[in-house]
């Protein structure tokens, strides 16, 4: 929304500064976008008469014209490029020192191919009054007997532009007057009188007739539909000082019978449409479209209107939509002489749902889809009819009225405490009923039970809460005190849940294993979802912004590969990232799921990575991926040997080079292992990749225990440790070879480890491999002798055979 | 055989034992040294030999200088010893120089990086723990009745057309289930399932359909909330002024509220903060909107808007982050990119406390 100073001092007295205005109108709740101060920007470009022209003796395309820049001053030389520069010209000259906003530069004194100019005459496209750049303005003649004073008060362009941006709730400030009735409330000035309307009510019927053709459920579309004929009018361009105010707001004028119209619409927030009424058909009525009717609009483009919209219609048919635009053959030229005046309510909604449906963007749609005045409409009518009679002469009809106004009287049950309460403001009653009051609310009974009646234009409020905002915004928001949040007693409490904490130190862990946390879309291509277990229909995007960003991801694995191929491409291939987020499985809540998961590319080892002089990271593979896993399960306080190891997982990943992590046989927490080749050719990535996923909610809840560590069972009896080796079947699970080792005396053996594993050699013709274990005893009492040591060993190597079939090596 | 003689001898002797012993070059050389004298058949086991054969009242004292001489010998012989074997050292160890100039290995948590978001959604938990909120978390996927008719925004809303929120599709019963446009639901399941008085913040990632340098179709919110009998708009300036001092790390900082409209707060405003807090004065950062709940807001919820009042605001995560910390691209933070990570990524070490300050 646009005005100028000027206009809103016809509604506002005033004589508050640019910039208090600018200040109070944002604070307010109508925040000023810009301002475009003329006085600044063009202040010190003047009216100057060139009294001699002659050639520039150094270039043909120069001219060196003689200015008068002031009166009963000499001129001034000034070097001239423009062909339209001669003697007697008047136009604008800028001094030196002046910045030319059309150029971005600041005039300086310097010879011009020999030749010191003193200054510049100056283009319309200099001025950024337009794209004019062809040749300097020309003022009219007469101008000259102002050469000296300030083009922009010569010209009167002097006038501020506002432009506020206005929230959807507030349809009463899309025209000026609302504006400055909310100034005046804020003690901007004073909101002057609305100025008599006489003279405007004809003798005659209107010869055009106005219906309203609605079902009973489709009759609030267009509630009430007013117009006047007036017969005679001479149109054609209207005076200067509108299409200058038309202009200044960024309107382009027409003729004089639409600049009206436009004018009252940015005036008073009140759209209005004129009809050449010689060209109308029959009745004038407001319906519902019917399918396969169109019209061609005031844009010049046809459009195809169906049952949901608003249209304004004569007998030929649809002549254009209510509320958003009218029709380019129905509308008025300079020869129109009988004009019908069209001030009606269409609703909102249905205003915007044509405007959306339509993609028309319009000074009327802005004004209906926010709820104009429901009772504007004859008013709006009878100013309408007074300035075309002003302008353009004629004789008026009776005002034509079909329906009538929308009943939408608001009284408000109001107890002025529930400002302080709400708010905080320390206020009076008297100040509270002054501010309602200015914003045109109508008051009855006061104190804990006041009535408060709503003015027409304010469809935005309802209850007291709206009330107290119109109170608080206008007595203003710095007097509300900082007031501190009552905060329980001493220190202050932890708040995160469990969950919320194990994310956290996920993260953390990861980062510290030299993963590099990325963020990536919740969404991704079709393909991507399919390839990785998703895809499902009840979680694809009915409105994707584009094709890759169609279905939600099943899971984090895609986003993090894409981001690898990316890195990959610009030469980052060692590369550890991981993320911690959501993932869907359906669309319910219960079926969103937090994962942790990492991809390691190239040599991205948590070791490090590339070559070095000190030996080069090899490739990262399935064990770095279960470490990672390992390593988070165990950062978050969990026994990884608690759970188990099976070898299998999804089908993104190598089916022989993966496994899962489970807690019982129903539990997953973690898949890991090397990708599928198949699934990274699909996502462009190339080389192996380690990957996990952690399936952070999976995870048991951490039982409430003692603060307390239990007691550090430390033996002083060395331990002992014997190794093995085993002759396997290559397909034994070594961690069957630990378990079997391990479950033969819980009590004396603490730690199983492996140490080496060959598959090579004569072994690897007989399908076998070699797995080293080294088993560590902790003797309690006494110190083991080798017949005890040798009773756990003969043990061992039973247990082992039995579960896995494997032989101690000779 | 005079005691004198067996004197000057031993003298002689002491004096030719210790020419060897300070002649002998290396640690062989000395070894050799000491099993020629102080060996089983050295040169004082020699002299001690001859010890029977004096007379024996000469005995004791030619005994006792032999041991003095055995003494002062030994002695030197380990001085030597100990010359040598620090020189042996030294050498060693010369020859085990190390180019000390070759580069190393940080490390794990040198390489890793927490991601900004994260680390300023740390950081923000962190400010409204302290003043006690807790964090409130819901889903992604959310119902139209949730995300907008509970928050006071009706059908008609333009927030609620196309071109703003991601739907599904439609399924049989009419319905669809849209993706979040902010994190306000969250605060609706709070205020549905919690009695007042209530205390929370909701973060997470909110959906809208838009695309530009500033506006990606996926970022961060945090909103809060805050619903009991007695919670006024001076608690909200309060909060939301302590919030931008202790986030920004300044003792002051500059602050404009400015009315504004939304459908689920009444009154609204609109808060910019003095860019001094980021040190770029005399500008005006917008940077979040908030207000007292609706009255049909808190009654949508179930609860009597006659008794409960309280505030909520939201903000950008992603903003904060930006505005903090000095990044330009919202794009970037969601591509992935390991120069980007790497750069403007945080270290793990760096975990945000109030007493240590939030960025260390």
């Amino acid at each position: 929304m646009k005005f100028t100073l000027s206009w809103l001092k016809d509604h506002l007295d005033t004589d508050a500064s640019i910039e208090a205005l600018e200040e109070k109108l944002s604070a307010i709740g109508l925040e000023v976008e810009s301002v475009e101060d003329p006085a600044k920007k063009l202040g010190a470009f003047r009216v100057a008469r060139i009294v001699e022209a002659k050639r520039h003796p150094n270039a043909d395309k120069l001219q060196i014209v003689m200015v008068e820049t002031e009166k009963g001053k000499p001129p001034l030389e000034v070097v001239c490029g423009a062909p339209n520069a001669r003697t007697g010209l008047v136009g604008v000259f800028a001094p030196l020192g002046t910045y030319i906003p059309g150029s971005d530069i600041t005039l300086e004194k310097k010879p011009v191919r020999g030749v010191i100019s003193n200054g510049m005459m100056c283009s319309a496209a200099e001025l950024e009054l337009s794209d004019e750049s062809a040749g300097i303005i020309e003022l009219p003649e007469d101008m000259a007997a102002r050469v000296g004073e300030a083009y922009i008060d010569a010209a009167g362009l002097n006038d501020p532009v506002f432009e506020v941006k206005l929230t959807p709730n507030r349809p009463d400030c899309t025209g000026v007057r609302g504006i400055a009735r909310d100034l005046a409330a804020a003690g901007m000035g004073k909101l002057k009188p609305e100025p008599k309307i006489e003279g405007v009510e004809g003798s005659f019927d209107s010869p055009v007739d106005v219906k309203l053709e609605f079902s009973k459920d489709t009759a609030n579309a267009c509630p009430v539909f007013a117009a006047r004929y007036v017969r005679g009018v001479k149109n054609g361009p209207s005076p200067a000082w509108l299409q200058q105010r038309l202009k200044a707001v960024g309107l382009r004028p027409i003729n004089a019978l639409v600049d009206v119209t436009n004018y009252i619409s940015q005036d008073r927030g009140r759209p209005l449409h004129v009809y050449d009424a010689d060209k109308l058909k029959g009745a004038v009525r407001a319906r519902l479209g019917k399918a396969g009717e169109k019209f061609l609009a005031l844009d010049g483009k046809e459009y195809a209107v169906d049952e949901t919209m608003c249209v304004i219609a004569d007998d030929s048919g649809p002549l254009g939509l209510g509320g958003v635009i009218g029709g380019e053959e129905s509308g008025s030229t300079d020869a129109t002489v009988n004009v019908l005046i069209e001030s009606a309510y269409f609703d909102p909604v249905r205003t915007a749902q044509t405007g959306r449906k339509t993609g028309l963007v319009t000074d009327a749609r802005y004004r209906f889809e926010r709820g104009i005045d429901p009772a504007s409409e004859l008013p709006g009518l009878d100013l309408a009819t007074e300035m075309i009679l002003k302008l353009c002469g004629g004789e008026p009809s009776k005002a034509k009225v079909a329906g009538k106004q929308p009943d939408d009287k608001r009284v408000i049950d109001f107890d002025y405490a529930r400002v302080a309460k709400l708010s905080g403001i320390d206020i009076k009653d008297a100040e509270i009923k002054t501010i309602l009051e200015a914003l045109g609310c109508t008051i009855a009974g006061k104190g804990k039970a006041a009535k408060v009646t709503v003015p027409t234009w304010r469809p935005d409020i309802h209850g007291a809460a709206d009330l107290v905002e119109e109170v608080v915004r206008i007595a203003g928001l710095d007097r509300i005190p900082l007031t501190p949040l009552e905060r329980p007693e001493g220190v202050a409490r932890p708040v995160l849940t469990d969950r919320q904490k194990r994310a956290r130190r996920a993260r953390r862990t990861l980062a510290a294993r030299g993963l590099v946390e990325a963020v990536t879309w919740s969404f991704l291509p079709e393909g991507e979802a399919k390839a990785f277990g998703g895809g499902d229909k009840a979680l694809e995007l009915a409105n994707p912004i584009s094709v890759e960003m169609t279905f939600m991801r099943p899971g984090l694995l895609p986003g993090l590969l894409t981001a690898l191929k990316r890195n990959q491409n610009r030469g980052f291939g060692d590369a550890a990232l991981f993320e911690l987020g959501q993932a869907y499985r359906g669309e319910k809540p219960e079926d969103q799921y937090n994962s942790a998961t990492g991809v390691r590319a190239g040599s991205a080892k948590a070791s490090g990575s590339g070559r070095h002089w000190d030996g080069a990271a090899k490739s990262v593979d399935v064990f770095d991926a279960k470490a990672d896993v390992l390593a988070v399960l165990a950062s978050l306080g969990f026994d990884p040997s608690k759970a188990q190891v099976t070898r299998d997982a999804p089908e993104w990943y190598h089916p022989g080079r993966s496994g899962t992590l489970r807690l019982g046989p129903k539990t997953v927490l973690a898949y890991f292992g090397e990708l599928h080749p198949a699934a990274l050719k699909a996502l462009d990535v190339e080389g192996t990749v380690a990957a996990f996923e952690i399936f952070l909610d999976a995870l048991p809840p951490q039982k409430a225990k003692s603060r307390a560590k239990p007691r550090l069972e430390a033996n002083d009896l060395m331990p002992v440790r014997r190794d093995f080796a085993f002759v396997l079947d290559k397909g034994v699970a070594a961690g069957d070879v630990v378990r079997a080792a391990a479950g033969v005396d819980k009590v004396l053996i603490r730690e199983v480890s492996v140490f080496d594993v060959f598959e090579g050699g004569a072994l690897e013709k007989e399908g076998k491999k070699s797995l080293g274990i080294e088993v560590t005893l902790q003797p309690t009492a006494e110190t083991l002798t080798d017949k005890d040591i040798e009773a756990v060993s003969a043990k061992i190597a039973a247990a082992v055979k039995s579960a896995t079939g494997g032989e101690i090596r000779s | 055989m005079s005691s004198t003689d067996n004197g000057s001898d031993l003298q002689g002797l002491e004096a030719e034992l210790l020419a060897g012993i300070a002649g002998a070059g290396d640690l062989a050389a000395i070894e050799q040294v000491r099993i020629a004298v102080l060996g089983k058949k050295g040169r004082v086991a020699e002299l001690m030999q001859t010890l029977g054969k004096l007379p024996p009242e000469e005995r004791k004292a030619f005994g006792q200088s032999v041991n003095e001489l055995k003494g002062r010998v030994s002695e030197a012989l380990e001085a030597r010893k100990s010359t040598l074997e620090g020189e042996a050292l030294a050498k060693r160890l010369e020859s085990e120089r190390a180019d000390v100039t070759l580069p190393v290995r940080l490390g794990p948590v040198a390489e890793g990086r927490i991601h900004p978001v994260s680390q300023v959604y740390d950081e923000c938990v962190e400010i409204f723990a302290d003043m006690g909120f807790a964090v409130a978390e819901g889903p992604d996927i959310e119902s139209d009745d949730l995300n907008f008719t509970k928050l006071n925004i009706p059908p008609e809303h333009p927030a609620r057309q196309e071109h703003d929120t991601f739907y599904f599709q439609t399924k049989a019963d009419g319905s669809r289930m849209l993706l979040r446009t902010h994190t306000s639901p969250v605060q609706i399941r709070t205020m549905m399932s919690q009695k007042p008085p209530i205390r929370v913040i909701a973060p997470g990632r909110v959906y809208r359909c838009d695309s530009d340098q500033t506006h990606t179709p996926m970022f961060h919110q945090i909103e809060g909330l805050v619903i009991d009998e007695t919670t006024h708009m001076g608690h909200l300036k309060w909060v939301l002024e302590e919030f931008c001092k202790a986030f920004f790390e300044v003792d002051e900082v500059k602050m404009r509220f400015r009315a504004s409209h939304f459908p689920f707060t009444e009154p609204s405003m609109e808060v910019d903060v003095g860019a001094e807090a980021i040190g770029k004065p005399g500008q005006w950062l917008e940077i979040l909107g908030c207000g007292m709940v609706h009255p049909n807001v808190i009654r949508n919820c179930g609860l009597d808007p006659e008794k409960y009042q309280g505030f909520a605001f939201g903000v950008g995560l992603d903003r904060l982050a930006m505005l903090k910390y000095g990044l330009t691209d919202l794009r970037a933070f969601f591509s992935g990119d390991l120069r980007w990570l790497r750069h403007y990524g945080f270290s793990v070490l760096d975990v945000p406390t109030l007493s240590g300050g939030l960025s260390g």
